[in-house]
């Protein structure tokens, strides 16, 4: 999977879940600061992206996944 | 001198329709909305029929906020939303602002989608806003979020007579001078397998499932129990010199409440309707009002043998012989029991019939039963006197709540 499928991916789930708008999701956004996504949101978004990617993120490193960047190279080590 | 409280707007969503214009409209001809359920969840069920909404609340509300609240927060806030517009979205200071919101069941079709999917894919998939969506507070918190409210949110829980007691929480609010507009009523929402299941359980619902409009028939002789509905209601009550200085419409007034319990049974009514009696009494004192002031009363009358009858008596025991001169009815024979919404829409119904001086008629009253001495405005809309002064709403509730509201045109 290509680093652009996956952030269009998350651009979905992000519109779905915390009603972001996708046109203005991409790597280097802030989950909180940019996209204002807050944090019973983010775990959301994470459920709804491990059954999407088929991975499993822990806690531990949700709190690592500061932008939307972190995420895809999370996405991509574990799948 | 206490300070006196308006209707300065009002909003509804009912099995008779979608804000209050259609609801009113469609009471005022008599229209049932009573459905047969159809889902592949109420084909055994002993009660299978419902007062459904129409619409989707989705294409009322922006999606992202309705997927964060149960069915029956959805229809608080769309209440909410028609009648804080209603009143002119008015302009307050937000510390001035109160909401007394309720619910009788709350977000019970939450509770079981959400342990459904706890036993079908695990624990760590259970909706991380599962908690504000079925607290019995979730409701009135939306709608406090939904119009800054900052001087208090209150969510009284009082079963079918919780949105009556929310108005009268709301009206104490206003006079004790702890706000200036009070938004009040309180919602349902819970048409799923298990509250019908439940209820029927305890025989207390009508099984007439092949002709559901006819289902819901209060003071008929052929009466069953009561139809189960969803909707919401919401008054927004405002202190009458704000209301004036704003120069917003004013509805009617809100001139007294009376609240009692039974002490009795947990489900029963108390034979007699002493407690219930006591509330309509004390409603009446509060509002100043003598029982031959009383032109009209919305009743409680949910369809079950046993309520109407109680009820009666209260009715009879709180005016005696100036009952023969009031207009009854059971808005109820239309819309089904709305249970936590009851009492703010039959409010909605009382202060609409008031203002336009028609009352909505109890439908599918054939035989109305010979122990219940009252005049109803029996299938058509009943005119009132134009010097029609006052005008009750009864709402009762599981556990021995009672609760009665005074209102009066001017």
């Amino acid at each position: 999977m290509t680093d652009e499928q996956i952030v269009s991916d998350l651009a979905v789930i992000l519109n779905e879940v915390a009603g972001v708008d996708q046109s203005k999701v991409s790597a280097d956004k802030s989950f909180l600061d940019d996209l204002e996504v807050d944090s019973l949101s983010m775990v959301e978004v994470v459920m709804a992206a491990e059954d999407k990617f088929g991975v499993k993120i822990p806690d531990e490193e949700v709190k690592n996944l500061r932008t939307v960047g972190d995420a895809v190279a999370f996405i991509k080590k574990a799948s | 001198m206490s300070r006196r409280v308006v209707v300065t707007g009002l909003g509804a969503i009912t099995p008779i329709g979608k804000n209050v214009s259609e609801t009113w409209a469609n009471a005022l001809v008599g229209k049932s909305g009573v459905v047969k359920i159809n889902q592949p969840w109420s084909n055994d069920l002993a009660a299978q029929i419902a007062g459904l909404i129409t619409i989707d609340p989705y294409d009322v509300l922006d999606r992202v906020s309705a997927r964060r609240m149960d069915r029956s927060t959805q229809l608080g806030v769309i209440a909410v939303k028609e009648a804080w517009a209603d009143a002119g979205s008015p302009d307050i200071d937000k510390e001035r602002l109160g909401v007394y919101f309720g619910t009788g069941i709350g977000g019970l079709t939450t509770v079981l989608e959400q342990y459904d999917i706890l036993n079908t894919r695990g624990p760590d998939r259970v909706n991380p806003l599962t908690v504000p969506m079925i607290m019995p507070n979730s409701a009135a918190a939306m709608v406090g979020l939904e119009i800054g409210a900052r001087a208090g949110v209150h969510s009284p829980v009082s079963a079918c007579a919780t949105s009556a007691e929310a108005i009268a929480g709301a009206l104490e609010m206003i006079r004790n001078n702890r706000a200036d507009i009070v938004v009040a009523g309180g919602t349902e929402a819970c048409v799923n397998r298990l509250a019908i299941a439940a209820f029927a359980s305890m025989r207390a619902l009508s099984t007439r499932n092949d002709e559901p409009q006819l289902a819901s028939r209060p003071y008929d002789t052929d009466r069953d129990g009561f139809v189960m509905g969803e909707g919401a209601g919401a008054l927004i009550l405002e202190e009458e010199e704000h209301a004036l200085k704003r120069g917003a419409k004013i509805y009617g007034v809100v001139s007294g409440a009376g609240i009692s319990s039974d002490g009795y049974h947990i489900a029963a009514p108390e034979p007699e309707g002493a407690g219930a009696s006591r509330a309509m009494q004390s409603a009446l004192r509060d509002a100043n009002a003598k029982v031959t002031d009383v032109a009209h009363i919305n009743a409680h009358a949910t369809s079950t043998p046993v309520g109407d009858i109680a009820e009666y008596k209260a009715m009879r025991s709180a005016l005696g012989n100036a009952l023969d001169n009031v207009v009854v009815t059971a808005t109820k024979s239309m819309t089904g029991h709305l249970l936590g919404g009851a009492g703010a829409v039959e409010s909605v119904f009382t202060i609409m019939g008031l203002k336009e001086g028609l009352i909505p008629p109890t439908i599918n009253l054939d035989n109305q039963d010979p122990e219940i001495n009252v005049n109803v405005a029996k299938n058509v809309p009943f005119k009132l006197a134009s010097d029609a002064k006052f005008a009750l709403n009864n709402s009762f509730g599981f556990g021995g709540h009672n609760v009665c509201i005074a209102f009066s045109k001017n």
